[in-house]
């Protein structure tokens, strides 16, 4: 548990989630895939509103928050680097690049692993804030975590 | 030359995520400004993907002599290819893409629309035969297309091959006056990338599969559960189903009939359990993605408590085409028990990687030598690994094998969901079967105690056995807890990993008694 939360997600944001799925059959991955999008995390309140809202308790809500990996429960910083880690992507150096990016880490970026994006014959694979990059090399990261926001001109 | 000035030329990029990881969208950027500079019209037709992944950006150009190709156009090299003629199908082009020899070989059923119509236009669908088999359904009736299903010998492309024929008349015949149909889209198994093709490319099969198991159980309402890996997938789907709802395919009165059926999508949340039928059940009614024991089986007791057909994307797209070629050409095609085409995906240092659909019974080695030309490093194969995560790790002497459910359940490994991933001589076995109880690790949903705690003994196990330390003794305990963890599991998650670990230690030995072999660090790939 990390101490102090800010930017809480919770109230009237919320209830706008909730009311655009209250029809659905089984709402809550709908309603906390809503949340993540637009707080980027998931807290506490967050929690006991939705269970309030939907008649559960607290311990089903946290239960499905948790199990999930894509509802992230504290804040993410920087830019979300998502490394594939799949076999298909492992044979062509996955692994390699799944290291260099846990070594080059630092505050400004979340290294997160995922197994597999379906671009196995592409690999390997790594999604930078969203957009993916097939035939990835150690050589090429730098660049791809940095370019959007160095607002570095397009070279094509 | 198809036309000068002031006629308008189609261009197809692929809007397909594969291409786009590897610069479709710049390249469609280019082609539009390239085209406005040499003073031509185009229209630019974003399409799926033909499954020629090394071929990447794809670029087809109408012309009379056909769609002409070129490819792999790197963003930055299109202004230079018009400037050869590319808008006329001049220059350096690959021909006719549909000459291929790599697309002709094959027998495409399921993906014979993908990379060719624009998938969000419905009248592309209809242009390209779509809707030919809800048709003919929806004349027939539920008897008949549960008859033609059974008589087709469609076996589910999930990965455990169950005939959906039998599947669908179990949920035709039970009681309940809500029934669901539920598409797995959750194609967690690296190495496997059909369905988000399919998603992605037609995705108006999908829907018509779906409507067509609607109407043959009686069920009204549709759901596809799509990884959240897959975003691209998602948002055409959307984009579909909208669509098919304007055009009356998809709602209360599908194509006049009186028949009311309607699909959702939802999206998981990076659970690779979820692919196993009751978790995503689970998810689906917004539970942790926890496997159910069976029985009740979904088909009585599914999403809810109601009776539930669940398939997997192909396997719903392969209802389209038995309605509308009908049963017997779908038995034509394949051999013994395994009918029909199945699409094989080729993965991982492979030098030609993608789609081959093909009839069952082609050989691994057609696919990884033939199709696949070998790796993509130039170094020779060692292993390939079949049918995902959970599936064996197979020898070069093993290529032979046919592709067919019961050939490679006799060779002690499965077909899965079409999925093969090579490896070349770098590889290290020792490794990859540590991965395979890594993964089941961090994947296992918890609830039974020979997957949630079986896979971390095994990674332990497998790591005394990498140092050195008691090998023999390490190694015979492994085996020991393979054989616990495929009796005891609940699914196939737990009972599965075995497979892959099992199968590197028989077939690649040496990986695991010899560890002081030539280290495994020198892999150069080219670009």
């Amino acid at each position: 548990m990390s101490a102090r939360r800010t930017d809480e997600p919770a109230g009237g944001l919320l209830r706008g989630i909730v009311e655009r799925h209250r029809l659905a059959r089984g709402p809550l991955l709908p309603i906390l895939h809503d949340v993540q999008r637009e707080a980027g995390w998931i807290d506490d309140r967050t929690i006991d509103l939705v269970a309030d809202e939907l008649n559960l308790s607290r311990a089903e809500v946290h239960g499905v928050a948790s199990f999930y990996t894509d509802f992230r429960r504290e804040p993410s910083g920087g830019t979300v680097v998502r490394v594939c880690r799949g076999e298909a992507c492992q044979a062509v150096g996955g692994e390699e690049i799944h290291a260099a990016l846990l070594a080059g880490g630092g505050g400004a970026v979340t290294v997160d692993q995922i197994f597999c994006f379906g671009n196995c014959a592409l690999g390997p694979s790594v999604e930078v804030d969203g957009t993916l990059h097939g035939r990835v090399s150690v050589g090429d990261l730098p660049e791809l975590i940095t370019g959007p926001t160095g607002a570095a001109p397009d070279a094509a | 030359m198809s036309g000068g000035p002031g006629v308008e030329v189609t261009v197809y990029v692929p809007a397909d995520s594969a291409a786009r990881s590897v610069g479709a969208d710049r390249v469609a950027a280019e082609v539009r400004r390239a085209a406005a500079a040499a003073g031509r019209a185009v229209r630019i037709v974003r399409t799926g993907s033909r499954g020629m992944a090394w071929l990447e950006p794809l670029v087809e150009v109408e012309t009379l002599r056909g769609r002409i190709g070129y490819g792999p156009v790197r963003p930055g090299e299109v202004a230079g290819l018009v400037d050869e003629g590319l808008l006329d199908g001049e220059g350096d082009s690959l021909g006719p893409v549909e000459a291929l020899p790599w697309l002709c070989d094959q027998r495409r059923v399921t993906f014979a629309r993908v990379g060719v119509v624009d998938p969000r236009d419905p009248d592309s669908y209809l242009e390209h035969g779509g809707l030919t088999g809800l048709r003919r359904a929806l004349e027939v009736g539920p008897e008949q297309v549960l008859e033609g299903m059974t008589a087709s010998g469609v076996r589910g492309r999930g990965g455990a091959g169950f005939p959906a024929g039998v599947k669908w008349r179990t949920v035709a015949a039970a009681e309940g006056d809500l029934k669901f149909v539920c598409a797995n889209a959750d194609e967690g198994d690296s190495g496997t990338f059909a369905d988000r093709m399919i998603m992605e490319g037609d995705p108006f099969q999908l829907l018509e599969g779906m409507t067509i198991a609607g109407l043959a159980v009686g069920a009204s309402e549709g759901y596809v559960y799509v990884r959240s890996e897959y975003p691209d997938a998602v948002a055409t789907l959307r984009a579909a189903i909208t669509a098919a709802r304007e055009r009356g395919w998809l709602g209360p009165d599908v194509l006049g009939s009186g028949f009311g059926f309607d699909v959702e999508v939802r999206v998981g949340a990076g659970a690779y359990i979820c692919g196993e039928e009751t978790a995503m059940l689970e998810s689906l009614e917004g539970k942790r993605g926890m496997v159910r024991a069976k029985p009740p089986i979904p088909a009585l007791s599914g999403l809810f408590g109601r009776p539930t057909v669940v398939n997997n994307v192909l396997t719903l797209c392969a209802a389209t085409s038995v309605l509308a070629d009908g049963a017997d050409a779908y038995q034509e095609l394949g051999t013994g028990r395994s009918r029909g085409t199945q699409v094989f995906q080729l993965g991982g240092n492979i030098a030609r990687g993608g789609i081959v659909e093909a009839p069952f019974g082609v050989t691994l080695r057609d696919l990884v030598e033939g199709y696949g030309g070998g790796t993509r490093s130039g170094r020779p194969v060692r292993a390939v690994q079949v049918g995902g995560p959970l599936g064996a790790y197979l020898p070069v002497e093993r290529l032979d094998l046919p592709m067919d459910y019961e050939a490679f359940a006799e060779a002690g490994a499965m077909l899965g969901h079409g999925g093969v991933v090579v490896f070349d001589d770098t590889v290290d076995m020792a490794h990859q079967a540590r991965f395979a109880m890594e993964f089941c690790a961090a994947e296992s949903c918890g609830k039974c105690t020979p997957c949630r705690v079986g896979a971390v003994r095994g990674v332990e196990t497998i790591d005394k056995v990498i140092a050195g330390t008691d090998v023999d003794d390490n190694l015979a305990l492994l085996d020991d807890l393979c054989e616990l963890m495929t009796d005891g599991s609940l699914c196939a998650m737990g009972g599965l990993t075995p497979l892959p670990v099992r199968s590197a230690v028989s077939h690649f030995g040496e990986d695991f008694l010899d560890r002081d072999r030539t280290p495994h660090t020198t892999r150069e790939l080219s670009p």
